[in-house]
């Protein structure tokens, strides 16, 4: 049913890619996200649409990376119609460089793992020797001693994204309702939901979609599901701009198009704190400029601290409330790389009002205490 | 443009894209460039024209190579005797 009134908690990447493929099916969509104090993921992350690497051990999750970076350049297309904003989105293919053999090593036995666990033909990268990288990308350290290249990588401006899908779904009628705390979710008296938010409002809904980032744990808790997120933080690094240079992303080094160059990213449990730390700015500079000297000279002129989004074993979690059907949860980390998917993909299953086979292994069932 | 209010009492010769031009012991990098006349820099994303606006280290129209290293602030920069001032066509080239 098209004109299920849908309700969305959260407006980050995840919550306006999915809130934008149920307003491209005709459905009514009110948007509901924090204030501006909030903690984003969704601002603060590195851009990149990358599929190598994703899903060891969880084919469903590479299949779904697979597929969304598949959909990706329609997806820009449409956007860009539709907003006007063109989100910078190209997919020449990204290489994850290894500055010593054992590191190349690691690196090749996961990816080989990872395209044995994938259907024959549906995954496939290369082992770049040093000599051959040299065509790809200038400019690398004497250490680098080869890469993994995948063609199925690609990056966007991440701001550019999250501004596009607002755009485009306030354009196909969508209503967004900013800096408003969802606190309750209840069933209605007349049927369906009626999610209450801090300053007293009552927003009623047929669906209610939970994507509120580290908000999730407590709202899904409401409606008797286990969404285990917690915030890993992650610094970034980024340049004063230079004339292009690299044509293609790294995992921890890319070039945006307006020339500056982003280096990242560490990882830390500091729970919800998004301050910056010389000593951690330090050693991501110093990481990346063994892979690339060229950037000491280069002046630094942004940091930042971003909260990721973690489950668990590091997998989204796709759901739908036993107890409250009708009501679903999405979310987890690589939400930019999983942003088309989510977008013309689950946003067809919740407006279906079942959550497709494919995903059956990304539910939150898999954190379930086994009794 | 902007014309000198005075003659300057001491001058240094410095090299503007290449050629030897006089400025004023204490000039400003961003005044010798005013003072040469039209065409300040070009901005990296998209080309437009662009001049210092403020003057006193805020706005970053200024930016400008000097000795080699790009994106300096012409106006936060003194001029010394020899000193290598190039006009920002775009962003910089890097030397890989
Ligand atoms: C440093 C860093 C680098 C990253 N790099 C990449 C990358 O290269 N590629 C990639 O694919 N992913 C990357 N990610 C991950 C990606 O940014 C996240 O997966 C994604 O942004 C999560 O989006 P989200 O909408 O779930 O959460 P968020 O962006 O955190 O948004 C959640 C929203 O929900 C709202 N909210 C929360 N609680 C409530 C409530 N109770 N009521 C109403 N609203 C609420 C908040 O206001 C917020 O706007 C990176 C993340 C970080 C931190």
């Amino acid at each position: 049913m098209s004109d299920a009134r849908f309700i969305v908690i959260g407006g980050g990447v995840v919550g306006a890619a999915i809130s934008y493929g149920l307003a491209r099916l005709g459905h009514p969509v009110t948007m509901i996200d924090g204030a501006d104090d909030a903690f984003r993921a969704s601002r603060a992350n590195f851009g990149l649409v990358w599929v190598q690497s994703k899903g060891l051990g969880k084919p469903d999750y590479a299949a779904w990376s697979r597929r969304s970076a598949a959909l990706y350049e329609d997806f820009r297309a449409e956007l860009e119609d539709e907003s006007g904003v063109d989100c910078a989105y190209h997919r020449p293919g990204g290489v994850t460089l290894a500055l010593s053999d054992d590191e190349l090593e690691e690196q090749v036995a996961i990816l080989g793992q990872i395209r044995g666990e994938a259907p024959a033909g549906e995954f496939e990268f290369e082992v770049v020797e040093r000599a051959q990288l040299d065509n790809m990308l200038p400019g690398l350290g004497p250490e680098v001693v080869g890469a993994t290249y995948s063609a199925h990588d690609g990056e966007t401006n991440s701001l550019f994204l999250l501004h596009a899908l607002h755009g485009a779904f306030q354009r196909r009628g969508g209503a967004y309702v900013q800096g408003h705390h969802v606190t309750g979710i209840e069933a209605a008296a007349g049927g369906g939901y009626a999610v209450s938010t801090a300053d007293g409002t009552v927003h009623t809904g047929d669906r209610v979609v939970v994507a509120a980032g580290l908000g999730n744990q407590e709202l899904a808790a409401r409606v008797g599901l286990e969404v285990p997120v917690r915030p890993v933080q992650g610094q970034v690094i980024v340049t004063e701009r230079a004339d292009p240079l690299l044509s293609m992303p790294t995992l921890n080094v890319k070039q945006t198009r307006e020339g500056t160059f982003m280096l990242g990213a560490s990882q830390a449990e500091v729970d919800y704190d998004i301050t910056t730390d010389a000593a951690v700015l330090k050693r991501i500079a110093a990481r990346n400029l063994r892979a690339f000297p060229f950037l000491s000279d280069l002046r630094v002129v942004r940091s930042w601290a971003g909260l990721r989004v973690m489950t668990p074993d590091g997998f989204p979690i796709y759901d739908q409330s036993p107890s409250h059907p009708g009501i679903f949860i999405a979310t987890g980390h690589s939400g930019v790389t999983t942003a088309a998917a989510h977008a013309y993909v689950l946003a067809d299953y919740f407006s279906k009002g079942e959550i497709g086979a494919e995903l059956a292994g990304l539910s939150s069932a898999r954190f379930h205490v086994q009794a | 443009m902007f014309r000198r209010r005075a003659a300057p009492a001491a001058t240094v010769t410095v090299r503007l894209d290449g050629e030897a031009v006089a400025a004023a012991a204490g000039d400003s990098v961003a005044a010798v460039l005013l003072a040469a006349g039209a065409d300040y820099r070009r901005h990296g994303v998209g080309g437009a024209a662009r001049a210092p606006f403020c003057m006193i280290g805020n706005c970053h129209d200024c930016l400008v190579e000097v000795d080699g290293v790009a994106n300096r602030q012409g106006c936060l920069v003194t001029v010394a005797e020899g000193m290598r001032i190039r006009r920002m066509r775009g962003k910089p080239v890097l030397a890989t």
